[in-house]
């Protein structure tokens, strides 16, 4: 990985054999990345991995005990950020950042907030002070052009309205959204994120991911984020890069991250024996594609609901696949679009089969073998279990789902849309056909 | 619903029976000792101890009465009008705005025509008293108020001003800002009487070397913050007081520098001579002139100060010290060099304090390290915290009430005839003085004026609450 | 870690009356009445800004509700001085997480120990070291040197610590790894179950807080808007719209 990240001229950041020791803790061993020009670098891991500690690295807050932090800017200057001082890396690298707990001028306006950001060019133009305490027009313009530009940032994080209003009175959405754009107003050209959807709901973290694919495409801005809602993570960063313990345990694209085995069992966690399963399966097929596992927090939500509520007396939380296939009631349409015609389709063909089934649900997988699902991008094992349970065995099966199918099927995978974004029923269609001829093919994912 | 009410009415009447009784024995726990027996020599020279069980218990009711008053009808009253104001409408607010604007423009009014309206007055009185209409009798009455409030205060609303930058914007605990003061003063009394170097060259001169020491201290202090900034300021201060003590050779010790040249307007001297002003303009002989000059010159110098802080806010520099103020980390994070932001906060304020040094050294033709002991240091802080930090009118106010106050005490010779010949007011001053400040401070705790004016706005300027701006770590 | 005898069933522990907060002049709150029966699980879901934390403060009296009542177990702590609602046994694990930074762990964790009582100390701090391992290995680190989601792992330690009967819970997931929050939801199901502890959970994620919840209240600009068993609220289509969906499938 090293040779890699010193050969490629298209890294924004580089970071090699970064340490970190706080007296005998070490926070940071040993780490090496990149973070490509234009790309979008989230670093996960789980709390106290030492995220933050790289981001304080970068951005000058600490000096690291060993190690080479090398910033390439566009025009090809580069730097060594371990040199230099917070301030200096801000000014001359174009680095900015904002931190995990809100660091907003609370009680200076929206506005002003914007416009301490843009502060070197504002002091260039006013002749340190002096030309513009004199009242030269100079200032003036250069005054008139910061609020110009803060205006174009507060209409892209939809604040003008508020642009007079103490930065502390805003909602806390709001108050992450202007950290983002006062980092923006310094012009940097690699903008670290410290866990900029903490405390967002799901509706402001999507918005949080339209506002950073728009900076990207508009300012051509690198990103690294920092981020524990995989749904900011997996949807826009080009690259994951994942610690532990202050070490790299995982680096590659979102799909290879997710499925890696270690970040599981580490980080992002499913049902124990599940992860031991999944390791199994990844050991046994080679393949990494578990995919729907990740999903499986939200998926579940209502299932796991109606088992426990249902019976209240229901002892674990966490039923193990065969209690919970045993208990799980009729499943509830979740898709909020078309409930009522779901329930509708939601009628059970064999009475060995669960209710809610698809309408060409079997019994038992024909010839007693059923297809390995999984194959099929974006279903995993608990899905495949899920799908099975629900007479679902072939890939002819998926392919010849009709749209109230999908629906019902997604009422039961607790998945919104997903089975047409991720076009199961094209996947199932040509392994259908594949498998009449060969043994399926395995899906290829691993590290880049 | 009435019965809800009634009942709410009754409880806050036993809810303040008891903090009355609580008080009361408070105040008993706090008094029997002090004020319950006192010490006493009898004819033979014994101690003997003298109870004043009647005084104890005016002590307890005053504090118990105080209390209930305080609980059953001010709380309650202060509630209802919180909740009444909630309800004022925004044109209302924007008339109490339009009212504010008005006031300052008419204070201002006010501070130019000062010296002129009060001989007017005098003179009035005069005429009142005697028949007969002398406009010099005004102008020699006059004197006293021209100096000992007028210019007095102004001084006070000067160097408060300039304190202000460092403390009220910069957010930097400054306990040390009379040594700024001392050398503007001992700057000009030292070139003035070796050199000979006039005025208005010494004015600018000593607000250099004044802004040259706040680098000097500002380097050291760089890194500490809060409590530990506020002690080393403090040394500081100490230490430029002990040097102007000891360092006799130069600044004669406690003796002082006197004989210091005093201003001229464009080089006429406020000499009694025919070149003096007086002659020039042939008016009579009087000492007045110079100090209605001297008001105009400090007038001119505060409000100097008042623009230079106005402006700057509205420049780089002056957002990044409030912004530094909220958050250093933050303003570091977006390329701020903290160190010079602090620096030129620390050499600007300094820099005032050098003028107003200068400006009293003129004034009093004599300067001693006497007047740059820590207590001005600590009046002058006071005067920027009761005024509300950042405010440039709350500290005006501040210094008027706390400065113009404590001169209005000599004046109160009536006290006399309720306390005894042997009562004087002054001695009571520093005393009234904390009184004010802990009464000002329960009923305003961010200062006569906690709000903040934004220094730029898209759409309007509304005063930011001071519930949201920070006082600074140092 | 709570109290081991469960209160009866019937009856609000907490119940908020109409009650309306406000910041200086500014209405936070406006007529809102809450309630958690003993034993239960109760959300709170809504947008950043629109109360959620100020009604978990208004129910220790920072700031006080200007109208209506906060009672706990059949008291009136509307006025009840902040320390003494504490006493009550209602922990709070707060917003921002406000550990004590320049206390190691471990003296983090003795400040929130029962005040009463602290001969189940030594099984307390087992028991939180057992959901949060993590703190077992900073426990003489000063709490200001964790990171955040340690800092917030020792808030809810904390919080446990005072063997609650009521545990109020602002944002717990805040800034926390997908893992760790799903440790903290099971521990927090596992204690309501076995000890009865009654649980007020204010989450920004809802998902998550519904799951987790008995039942769910949804608040809007300082009103409860909507209020229900948790699975109706997570079918319900208004509340997938507002809070579900977007970023999450």
């Amino acid at each position: 990985m090293v040779s890699e990240v010193r050969n490629n001229p298209n890294a924004v950041l580089r970071v090699e054999h970064l340490s970190m020791k706080f007296g005998g803790l070490v926070a940071i061993n040993d780490l090496n990345f990149e973070a490509k020009r234009g790309d979008i670098t989230a670093l996960i891991g789980p709390n106290g991995a030492g995220k933050t500690t790289v981001f304080n690295c970068i951005t000058g807050f600490y000096k690291p005990t060993e190690g080479m932090l090398t910033m390439t800017r566009d025009n090809g200057e580069t730097y060594l950020l371990e040199r230099m001082s917070d301030f200096v890396i801000t000014k001359k690298a174009k680095v900015a950042r904002t931190f995990q707990n809100i660091r907003l001028f609370s009680g200076l306006t929206v506005l002003e907030n914007l416009l301490v950001a843009q502060h070197n060019p504002l002091m260039l133009s006013s002749g340190y002070t002096i030309l513009g305490l004199l009242g030269f027009p100079t200032y003036k313009k250069a005054a008139a052009d910061a609020i110009e530009k803060a205006r174009f940032w507060l209409e892209k994080i939809n604040l003008v309205d508020r642009a007079d209003d103490p930065a502390g009175d805003l909602p806390y959405g709001a108050q992450r959204r202007l950290e983002i754009a006062r980092a923006m107003c310094t012009d940097p050209e690699l903008l670290c994120l410290d866990e900029p959807a903490a405390g967002l709901n799901a509706r402001e973290s999507a918005e949080l991911n339209q506002l950073l694919l728009n900076i990207r495409k508009e300012t051509g801005t690198s990103i690294i984020l920092i981020e524990h809602d995989m749904s900011v993570v997996m949807e826009i960063s080009d690259h994951v890069i994942v610690l532990e313990y202050g070490t790299k345990i995982s680096d590659g694209t979102p799909e290879t991250v997710k499925n890696d085995p270690k970040v599981i069992a580490a980080y992002l966690g499913v049902e124990d024996e599940e992860v031991v399963e999944l390791i199994e399966h990844a050991a046994a097929t080679g393949s990494d594609d578990i995919t729907a596992a990740v999903d499986l927090l939200s998926t579940e939500a209502i299932h796991e609901i109606e088992v426990t509520h249902a019976e209240p007396s229901a002892a674990p939380l966490i039923s193990t696949p065969a209690t919970k296939a045993a208990k799980a009631a009729p499943a509830k349409p979740a898709t909020a679009k078309a409930p009522a015609k779901a329930k509708t389709v939601a009628k059970p063909v064999d009475p060995a089969i669960k209710a809610g089934a698809t309408s060409n649900a079997l019994a038992a997988p024909r010839g007693g073998k059923p297809d390995s699902l999984i194959v099929i991008k974006g279903i995993g094992p608990v899905n495949e279990r899920k799908l099975n349970e629900h007479g679902i065995f072939h890939f002819d099966q998926i392919a010849a789902w009709k749209k109230a199918d999908v629906i019902a099927a997604e009422a039961y995978l607790a998945f919104d849309g997903r089975i047409a974004r991720e076009d199961w029923i094209g996947q199932a269609k040509k392994l259908a056909k594949e498998s009449q001829i060969k043994p399926a093919a395995k899906k290829t994912g691993g590290a880049k | 619903m009435a019965d809800i009410q009634a009942s709410g009415q009754d409880s806050v009447y036993l809810k303040a029976t008891k903090e009355a009784v609580f008080a009361g024995l408070i105040a008993f726990g706090l008094f029997f000792l002090v004020v319950g027996f006192r010490t006493d020599q009898n004819i033979n020279n014994e101690l003997v101890l003298v109870q004043r069980w009647g005084l104890l218990a005016i002590f307890v009711a005053v504090a118990a009465i105080g209390r209930f008053i305080f609980a059953a009808f001010i709380t309650p009253s202060r509630e209802r009008a919180k909740l009444a104001k909630s309800k004022v409408s925004a044109a209302a607010r924007a008339d109490r705005r339009s009212l504010k604007a008005t006031v300052s423009r008419f204070g201002l009014a006010l501070l130019f025509i000062y010296p002129f309206l009060v001989i007017l007055i005098l003179a009035l009185i005069n005429f009142a008293a005697t028949g007969q209409w002398a406009f010099q009798s005004g102008v020699q009455g006059s004197l006293k108020y021209v100096d000992n409030f007028g210019i007095q205060i102004l001084i006070y609303v000067m160097l408060a001003w300039g304190l202000n930058i460092v403390v009220g914007l910069a957010g930097l605990l400054d306990l040390g800002y009379v040594a700024f003061y001392a050398v503007g003063a001992y700057s000009y009394a030292l070139l003035s009487t070796h050199f000979g170097l006039s005025f208005w060259l010494l004015l600018p001169m000593a607000g250099i070397f004044a802004a040259m020491w706040g680098i000097v201290l500002g380097f050291p202090v760089l890194r500490l913050r809060g409590d530990y900034l506020a002690i080393v300021t403090l040394a500081f201060g100490e230490i430029i007081r002990l040097v102007l003590i000891n360092w006799t050779v130069v600044t004669k010790g406690t003796f002082g520098v006197s004989g210091i040249a005093k201003a001229t307007l464009f080089g006429i001297p406020f000499t009694t001579g025919p070149t003096g002003f007086a002659a020039t303009f042939g008016l009579p002989n009087s000492g007045v002139y110079y100090k209605i000059f001297l008001y105009y010159l400090i007038l001119f110098l505060a409000l100097l100060t008042a623009w230079v802080t106005i402006r700057l806010r509205r420049m780089p520099i002056g957002r990044a010290w409030e912004a530094l103020r909220e958050d250093e980390i933050a303003c570091r994070s977006l390329g701020i060099n903290t160190t010079t932001t602090k620096l030129t906060a620390f050499a600007t304020g300094a820099m005032f304090g050098g003028f107003a040094g200068s400006f009293f050294a003129a004034r009093q033709g004599f300067v001693s390290p006497e007047s740059f002991v820590f207590l001005e240091s600590a009046i002058i802080l006071a005067i920027v915290v009761l005024g509300g930090m950042g405010s440039l009118i709350g500290i005006a106010i501040a210094a008027a009430v706390m400065i113009g106050g404590t001169e209005l005490l000599r004046e109160l010779e009536f006290l006399k005839l309720i306390f005894g010949n042997d009562f004087t007011p002054e001695l009571y001053r520093m005393l009234l003085f904390g009184l004010a400040m802990i009464v000002v401070m329960v009923w305003k705790p961010r200062g006569f004026v906690g709000n903040r004016e934004p220094s730029a706005f898209l759409h309007e300027r509304k005063m930011i609450s001071s519930e949201f701006t920070k006082e600074g770590h140092g | 870690m709570s109290q081991t005898q469960p209160l009866p069933k019937s009856g609000a522990l907490l119940s908020i009356e109409n009650v309306e907060t406000y910041y200086g002049n500014i209405r936070a709150l406006s007529g809102v009445s809450v309630h958690a029966d003993a034993g239960e699980i109760v959300t709170l879901i809504g947008a950043n800004g629109a109360g959620k934390s100020t009604l978990m403060m208004t129910i220790f009296g920072m700031p006080r509700a200007r109208t209506g009542r906060v009672m706990f177990d059949g008291r009136d702590i509307t006025q009840m001085p902040t320390h003494e609602i504490a006493r009550l046994r209602i922990a709070q694990s707060p917003e921002g997480r406000r550990i004590f930074p320049r206390m190691t762990v471990q003296e983090n964790l003795q400040m929130g120990a029962s005040l009463d009582n602290l001969e189940f100390y030594d099984e307390d701090v087992r028991k939180v070291f057992e959901l949060f391992p993590r703190l077992k290995e900073r426990i003489n680190q000063r709490g200001g040197t964790l990171s955040g989601g340690e800092q917030q792992m020792l808030a809810i330690g904390r919080a446990l610590m005072a063997r609650p009967r009521l545990l109020l819970l602002d944002e717990p997931s805040l800034g926390l790894a997908p893992l760790i929050i799903k440790h903290i939801f099971e521990a927090i199901k596992e204690l309501n179950r076995s000890t009865g502890l009654t649980v007020f959970l204010v989450e920004q994620n809802a998902f998550g807080a519904l799951k987790l919840a008995d039942r769910g209240y949804v608040m809007v600009n300082g009103i409860v808007t909507m209020s229900g068993s948790s699975k109706d609220l997570l079918a319900n289509p208004e509340v997938r719209a507002a809070y579900l969906e977007g970023g999450r499938h």
